[in-house]
């Protein structure tokens, strides 16, 4: 019933006309502006729903496809569709934003309107970019996306607010343009924007190493990976708790699924040729980063430390597949380390948002991220208590939780390229508990620590619902990851023999 | 002795119309009091109005050229003219409250305006040296006249003479070129020239590119390349804000058509030299406008470098010596005119009593006090900055495009990378307007005339509206180099 609807279109620029209606009410009616934003983003996801139901698991050809000429002057097409690897994104985003604008419900005074026209229009550019066929059209959303998290994290941040949203946008920025490059180079060997014609473009090493570098940059920015990760700590930090959950769940997915459309399958042998690069990135993050958060005091900062390990996990996951086939073991291991990425990308996407949220309720009440200022949280905040170290256990990888699920995934699939890769991957296990379980230590049990502490009120019902709703979505996924590793199936085999056919010709 | 033939008079219809039309709008003006003002800028915009309709009724198909081959109308013509009306249409609106506020409100504002876009007119059609010289002067002289405008104020007087000094010197040197031209193939008129050249070229190679050099140099002057851009922050700054909404907009559209006439179609077989030097131009001007806009505290002033490194972008497409590339150029210098004539126009709409409003700092807390006009000009900073979904995007895309299409990629990379340090300052706008607090000691206000908001505001929206949809715009761009 829905083939002949442009599903694509509509969950794209439904949030982005959402988000103008919000900035038209204006900030003198925020009760208005409020549930606008609500319905919108609920209709969002409701619209996202057949995208699953009657997506076509069976294969990896792009489906939902709309396809029309934009700018015909070079090419540019309005080209977007989805496959195994964005259909789980795209729910994860919709997902997410109906989460955030609950959870900013009364917590933001100032300025409403436009706070959740931003989140509104960010989330249609994010759709977006995960639906893009088209390199331009990905670009331009790209891009776009930057200009809402700016202003959210300028206008309603931190302290320090100026600082780390400049540096944030200036970072992000840097990293992208010479990717802009890379497509514009791509585009007069082939005579077009279509990603999937550069999939299938004949590229010489020194032209593949090139780009390959060129999405490296941005790719590694958005992801963040070590060494170019420091702009995330600072945005997090002063981001507001709405910003923090959409940065962290969905725009460092961005990166990853970036390496996935556009690095590996269009530069296959510059990946295989330089995948020590980003292995040993991807492992410093995991091991390093690890040891960092564990001395954080600020507890947003030692939550976006820990994406940052974890999202090592994700790269690592992506290119220890060439080590994998290069040994005699045959493709499943490969598979197995790609989709536990993706696996890893969705899960950490609940549970860091949920993680910030949970820092957020805490904020909202005590105005301290300061781990030092809480204690004994528990006997004040008992239900909250219950949720937060269960999100904790998952951040820590806790099996039964949708963390450990990806994680064990590429740890698996890491011992059949070397041990010490995988053994140095595993290290996660411990640091991740360790970090994770001491802040809950410090921060949830113990005797009250003070009077402010004292005071504190347990969730309200708007707090319990969104909670409750990451909570259920994390038990599922670990228990039951069967109907998201089926979707992508079989886009990740043919991701997979896509990269083993040499592009040099 | 031949016959007089008469010309064919109709290519240059729109510009008769309008010079009647100004002389008219001088007579009317001296017969009206201070508070009937407004009639002379009506009459104005009705002139351009009519003008632009006049260019779109005798577009023709193909090209022609009249007046013995010196006029030409072709698309180029077409899509310029229109652009520089539709321009000095929105300047002469935005200005009125600012010329009214600074006791300038004047109506030789508006004749020596008009006067500036006819000047600009002749050099877009002009196909000649002589007629590109006439309008090239025609164009200056008003601009001298107009930045000195406030004559109270001194800094004013002070930017008048050195644009006039460095303005004579730029034309000195063009003239030069010309004359050396001149010597060596006997014609003024750039089809012959064109022809001329070809065949000399193997016989005075060094006194071809000697002549091509001065050219050169005066055409970076007119457009403000790096290193012949001193005079343009000083003029920027110290001319009245109308008056720089004027300079910075429209005579960069009759700058590139005067490009495009003297390099491509009148020297385009030297174009391995010009390719060379204007390489030289574009790096220079993207590094030292961007890197020195960074320090500044003065939008105006501010605004002056971007558009310095904005003209070195301008070169990229240019120095491709592709049809693909000049569509890139004239698709960037069209938008950028729009851009900034968006940037100045909420400049100008920012009145202090007794001062200009015209340093970064004078914006602070914008979005506070006026959400419409902040929402305005952060569409135009972030399209300067060629950031999507804006129009500025599209235009550096597209620069960017021919400049890797001829395989110059360390100099599309050298772009991309200085347009970063470009992203900073643009940044820092919006950033004081919208994470800065409004200043309590400067009350600024903003007027609300209803036809400057509704004209600012199609202003600002075009620039979202044509980055999503850039076609039609593009597609004359390339139709005037087909």
């Amino acid at each position: 019933m829905y083939a002949d609807w442009p599903l694509l279109s509509l969950v794209i620029w439904a949030p982005i006309v959402g988000g103008i209606l919000v900035l038209i009410v204006g900030d003198n009616r925020p009760g208005l502006a409020r549930n606008i934003a609500l319905l919108s983003s609920i209709l969002t996801f409701l619209l996202t729903l057949p995208l699953y139901s009657e997506f076509d698991s069976s294969t990896h050809l792009m489906q939902f496809v709309e396809r029309d000429s934009w700018i015909p002057a070079f090419n540019i097409e309005y080209f977007v569709g989805i496959d195994g690897i964005s259909m789980p994104l795209i729910l994860l985003t919709s997902f997410t934003t109906v989460v955030v604008v609950i959870s900013a419900w009364e917590v933001i005074q100032y300025r409403v309107s436009q706070y959740m026209a931003a989140f509104l229009m960010m989330e249609g550019f994010m759709i977006g970019t995960f639906s893009a066929l088209d390199a331009i059209l990905f670009y331009i959303f790209f891009e776009a996306m930057l200009i809402p998290m700016f202003l959210v994290i300028g206008i309603w941040g931190g302290a320090d607010r100026i600082y780390a949203t400049l540096k944030f946008f200036l970072y992000t920025f840097v990293g992208s343009v010479l990717t802009l490059v890379a497509l514009i180079y791509m585009y007069t060997k082939s005579d077009s924007f279509s990603i999937l014609d550069f999939h299938n473009l004949p590229l010489s090493m020194n032209e593949q190493i090139l780009i390959f570098l060129a999405f490296l940059v941005a790719f590694a920015v958005k992801v963040p990976m070590w060494p170019v990760h420091t702009w995330l700590p600072d945005a997090h930090v002063e981001a507001p708790t709405g910003g923090s959950v959409i940065l962290a769940a969905i725009m460092l997915k961005i990166g990853g699924y970036g390496f996935l459309r556009f690095s590996l399958p269009i530069t296959p042998d510059a990946s295989a040729e330089l995948d020590w690069l980003i292995v040993t990135m991807s492992l410093t993050a995991v091991v390093y980063i690890g040891f960092v958060a564990l001395v954080q005091r600020d507890m947003k900062k030692l939550i976006a430390y820990s994406s940052i390990a974890h999202m090592g996990f994700v790269t690592l996951g992506f290119f220890i597949v060439f080590r994998i086939m290069a040994g005699d073991v045959g493709n499943q291991g490969a598979v197995l380390a790609l989709e536990g990425g993706m696996v890893q990308m969705v899960s950490h996407g609940f549970i860091s948002g949920a993680m910030f949220l949970c820092v957020g309720v805490m904020y909202d009440r005590m105005h301290s991220r300061e781990i030092a200022d809480y204690g004994g949280v528990v006997n004040t905040m008992p239900v909250f208590a219950a949720f937060m170290v269960f999100f904790a256990m998952a951040n820590a990888g806790l099996p039964g939780t949708s963390g450990f699920v990806g994680e064990f995934m590429v740890i698996l699939a890491s011992f059949k390229a070397s041990f010490w890769i995988a053994f140095l991957a595993a290290t996660t296990l411990i640091l991740g508990a360790a970090y994770t379980l001491w802040m809950i230590k410090r921060v949830i049990f113990g005797e009250v620590a003070n009077d402010n502490v004292k005071a504190l009120t347990d969730i309200n019902k708007r707090e319990f619902l969104f909670l409750a709703i990451l909570a259920i979505a994390v038990l599922v996924l670990g228990l039951w990851p069967d109907p998201l590793v089926n979707v992508m199936h079989p886009t990740v085999e043919n991701l997979l023999n896509h990269i083993t056919i040499s592009k040099i010709q | 002795m031949t016959d007089f033939i008469q010309p064919n008079l109709l290519p240059a219809l729109p510009e008769m119309i309008m010079l009647a039309m100004t002389c008219l709008v001088l007579i009317v003006d001296l017969f009206l009091s201070q508070e009937k003002r407004w009639i002379s800028l009506l009459l104005s915009v009705l002139t351009l109005t009519i003008t632009a309709l006049a260019v779109i009724m005798v577009a023709p198909a193909d090209s022609i050229s009249s007046f013995g081959g010196s006029f030409v109308l072709d698309q180029l013509a077409v899509t310029l003219k229109i652009a520089v009306c539709i321009v000095a249409i929105l300047v002469f609106v935005y200005s009125r409250d600012y010329l009214t506020d600074h006791d300038i409100y004047k109506g030789e504002y508006y004749v020596l305006g008009l006067f500036a876009t006819l000047g600009m007119m002749i050099m877009i059609s002009a196909h000649s040296f002589l007629l590109i010289y006439l309008g090239l002067e025609l164009l200056s002289l008003s601009l001298y006249a107009m930045i000195a405008f406030n004559r109270k104020s001194l800094s004013a007087s002070e930017a008048a003479m050195k644009y006039f000094v460095l303005g004579a010197m730029a034309s000195g040197l063009l003239l030069y070129g010309i004359s050396i031209f001149y010597g060596i193939t006997g014609t003024l008129d750039l089809n012959q020239l064109s022809m001329v050249v070809s065949l000399k070229i193997e016989q005075y190679p060094v006194p071809l590119a000697f002549a091509l050099t001065f050219i050169v140099v005066g055409l970076a002057f007119k457009l403000g390349a790096v290193p012949f851009h001193m005079w343009l922050p000083d003029i920027y700054q110290g001319a009245p804000t109308s008056v720089t909404l004027f300079i910075g907009t429209a005579p960069k559209i009759a700058g590139f058509a005067m490009t495009m006439r003297l390099l491509v179609d009148g020297l385009g077989d030297l174009q391995v030299d010009w390719s060379q030097m204007l390489i030289a131009l574009s790096v220079l001007s993207m590094a030292i406008g961007n890197i020195i806009a960074v320090a500044q505290t003065n939008f105006k002033r501010m605004l002056a470098y971007s558009t310095i490194s904005h003209v070195g972008f301008i070169l990229l497409g240019i120095l491709s010596g592709t049809a693909n590339g000049f569509a890139s150029a004239m698709f960037y210098t069209i938008t950028y005119a729009i851009t900034s004539s968006v940037a100045f126009g909420v400049l100008l709409l920012l009145n202090r009593k007794d001062a200009e409003a015209e340093n970064i700092a004078d914006l602070s807390g914008l979005n506070d006090t006026n959400p419409w006009h902040a929402a305005m000009l952060a569409i135009a900073m972030f399209s300067m900055a060629g950031v999507p979904p804006t129009v500025g995007f599209y235009a550096k895309l597209s620069v960017l495009q021919s400049v890797v299409q001829i395989d110059l990629i360390w100099l599309a990379v050298f772009a991309v990378l200085f347009s970063v340090i470009g992203l900073f300052y643009y940044l820092r706008i919006i950033k004081v307007m919208y994470f800065d607090k409004p200043r309590q000691d400067q009350v600024i206000t903003i007027k609300q005339a209803i036809d400057v908001k509704i004209l600012l505001s199609a202003n600002g929206l075009t620039l979202l509206g044509l980055g999503i949809f850039p076609s039609t715009l593009m597609g004359y761009c390339i139709l005037a180099f087909s």
